[in-house]
């Protein structure tokens, strides 16, 4: 919190000081060419664009906390259905908490990521997105702010759902390397996964069809190896549950946390994620320049 | 001069909304582009806003072209919407500070310049409520202190009083007038005639993505001739028939004349009227006003009502509105 202090500094009083003399004066021009304008150029100034936009986000979430606290409440409900009420029918070989918490995780993301896209909509549909860009900011810190915001979010509400899933039993056999490695990917793909939502709340034309369009992030867990194993399911799912991004991103979280073999999981999770990141802020950039420049 | 534009087109699609838009705008004075709904006032204020690129002609602000140096335009710009560009969810002061700080105020002067902009426009009672808990017209205050915050040397407002109550438009109007005393440059736009009337100290009129006039009020007026006969029939039908025999234009039962303010020219339409049968129900005659500018110079000319269906929710041609 301290360290954006810096950032405008000097050049800036002068416009507050030369401002507050033509106040009440009235009748000479005051803005002939004597006002040392703030510089609005350089990294300095993006980075105080950036911080500022996120804490603006952050303010938003914390406005907005039953938002934020469905999209934690309800993988936990999912938690505890799977848990309690289907689990004990399916086989996994393991404790069933045990294999289903990766999967949990990753469904806690994606409903912080549709979070993300209607904030994102929400901007772009109303006057505000036209405000922050007649301000000389640069055009990424408005979408760089609500993603930063976004993980962020789903930081904490995965962080409650591991400890929800730790007092629900949740064993966990990993060394501090292990939960490094699954915090690292999780994050990874997080990142990856709000500048998607970012890109969808660009395109969407609403609040609510942003909520729409962030369904099928909410939907792909279901048809991966989240709840039950991809050998279980019929022939004609079973392929894409093997080759849907988020398998093997579940298969190394869980490999990380209970120690399952990793295979080539691990790297295919990151050329994923990887792959995911590069298309997702590429996208967004795109449809944010198409979507405002018209 | 501080705002100057020359040869502005766009297009969205087949609709041409802009078809070579000539402006310029004197420091520290007030342009009101005046027209219709569609007639492209918000394009014209997109495009020097540096939000939407013209398909040909220029544009600078304070010497910056608007679409190669968008920023620098952005630093020394401000632009309020027709619709309140503000966060609801977060307070008025947050919305404030927030903008300093994308300013580049440096969160100190941020603060202390919100603190400042909150007293001048009436709001430091409500400036740790959150903004969607405001009334519309604190709204708009919020919104337009949020434009002033790194006082901007042309400000642009876009339908500024639209959809206000009369007292909070009276506010707007006095916020405004501040800002032009502080010798703030301003090009606004409205589809009031009052509003244009009362602030601006040029006027532009705008019809169909063209420039159909401009000048001071007056000049205006003086265009639209000498004195104004109003004739009012009992229906739609009566006056278009009187329209074609005597000219001049007609909005529902109205026929709005130009005149010389004789008694003998009054008495002779009056005449003319009575030998085709056409008896107006009242009469009255005016110094043109801004309305009558508008009706001459934008939209239906007297020759085309045989061909349009009478429009019947356009009716009290005197309404200070103008929504064709």
């Amino acid at each position: 919190m301290s360290t954006h202090q810096g950032t405008g500094g000097a050049p800036s009083h002068r416009g507050t000081a030369t401002g507050a003399a033509h106040r009440g004066t009235g009748a000479a021009p005051a803005h002939s060419g004597t006002v040392t304008a703030p510089t609005h150029q350089g990294f300095g100034a993006a980075v105080s664009d950036v911080v500022t936009m996120v804490e603006r986000s952050v303010r938003l979430t914390r406005r907005n906390v039953d938002t934020l606290f469905v999209s934690i409440l309800l993988p936990l409900l999912m938690m505890s259905l799977f848990v309690y009420v289907f689990g004990g029918a399916i086989n996994t070989g393991t404790e069933y908490i045990n294999y289903v918490v990766p999967g949990i995780l990753l469904l806690t993301t994606g409903y912080g990521a549709s979070n993300t896209a209607m904030a994102v909509a929400d901007d772009m549909t109303t006057g505000m997105i036209d405000r922050l860009r007649s301000l000389p900011i640069r055009s990424f810190a408005v979408l760089t702010g609500h993603v930063t915001a976004s993980v962020a979010r789903n930081a904490v509400s995965t962080a409650i759902v591991i400890l929800a899933s730790l007092a629900m039993g949740f064993r966990p056999n990993a060394s501090p390397v292990d939960w490094l490695a699954a915090i690292g990917l999780l994050l990874l793909y997080v990142v990856a996964l709000s500048w998607l939502a970012a890109a969808l709340g660009v395109i969407a034309r609403s609040v609510e069809s942003a909520s729409t369009l962030s369904f099928f992030m909410l939907f792909l867990p279901y048809l991966s190896s989240a709840f039950v194993r991809p050998e279980t399911m019929p022939a004609f799912l079973r392929p894409i549950s093997e080759h849907q991004p988020i398998t093997p991103v579940i298969e190394a979280v869980r490999s990380f946390l209970s120690g399952t073999p990793l295979g080539s999981n691990g790297w295919i999770a990151l050329a994923w994620c990887g792959g995911l990141l590069a298309f997702s802020i590429s996208l967004a950039s795109v449809l944010y320049r198409r979507r405002t420049t018209r | 001069m501080i705002v100057e534009a020359t040869g502005l087109r766009k297009s969205y699609g087949p609709t041409e909304v802009l078809r070579g838009i000539d402006l310029v705008v004197k420091e520290g004075s007030v342009l009101a582009l005046l027209g219709p709904n569609g007639a492209g006032k918000t394009t014209i204020v997109r495009i020097l806003t540096t939000l939407t690129r013209p398909d040909a002609g220029v544009a600078t602000i304070a010497g910056y072209d608007v679409v190669r140096e968008s920023t620098k335009v952005r630093g020394v710009i401000s632009l309020t919407g027709q619709y309140a560009a503000v966060d609801e969810n977060q307070t008025g002061r947050e919305n404030l500070v927030m903008v300093g700080r994308l300013m580049h105020l440096g969160r100190t002067a941020a603060v202390r310049r919100a603190d400042e902009l909150l007293e001048q426009f009436d709001l430091i009672g409500a400036m740790n409520r959150r903004a969607k808990t405001y009334s519309g017209g604190m709204m708009r205050r919020l919104d337009l202190a949020m434009s002033l915050v790194a006082r901007p040397r042309v400000i642009f407002l876009d339908e500024p009083t639209t959809g206000l109550d009369p007292a909070s438009r009276l506010t707007m109007w006095d916020a405004i007038g501040e800002l032009v005393r502080d010798g703030t440059t301003i090009l606004l736009t409205t589809q009031y005639l009052e509003e244009a009337d009362r602030l601006a100290d040029r006027i532009v009129l705008l019809d169909d993505g063209r420039i159909t006039a401009s000048g001071t009020a007056d000049d205006l007026k003086a265009q639209v001739g000498g004195e104004r006969i109003e004739l009012h029939f009992a229906d739609e039908f009566t006056a278009r028939k009187a329209i074609e025999l005597l000219g001049g234009h007609v909005v529902g039962q109205l026929v709005n004349l130009p005149s010389d303010g004789s008694a003998g020219h009054l008495l002779q339409v009056l005449d003319e009227l009575r030998d085709k049968g056409l008896n107006p129900q009242r009469v009255s005659s005016h110094r043109p006003t801004l309305d009558d500018v508008f009706l001459t110079l934008t939209a239906s000319p007297p020759s085309r009502p045989q061909t349009a269906p009478p429009t019947s929710q356009n009716q009290a041609g005197s309404s200070p509105a103008l929504s064709a």
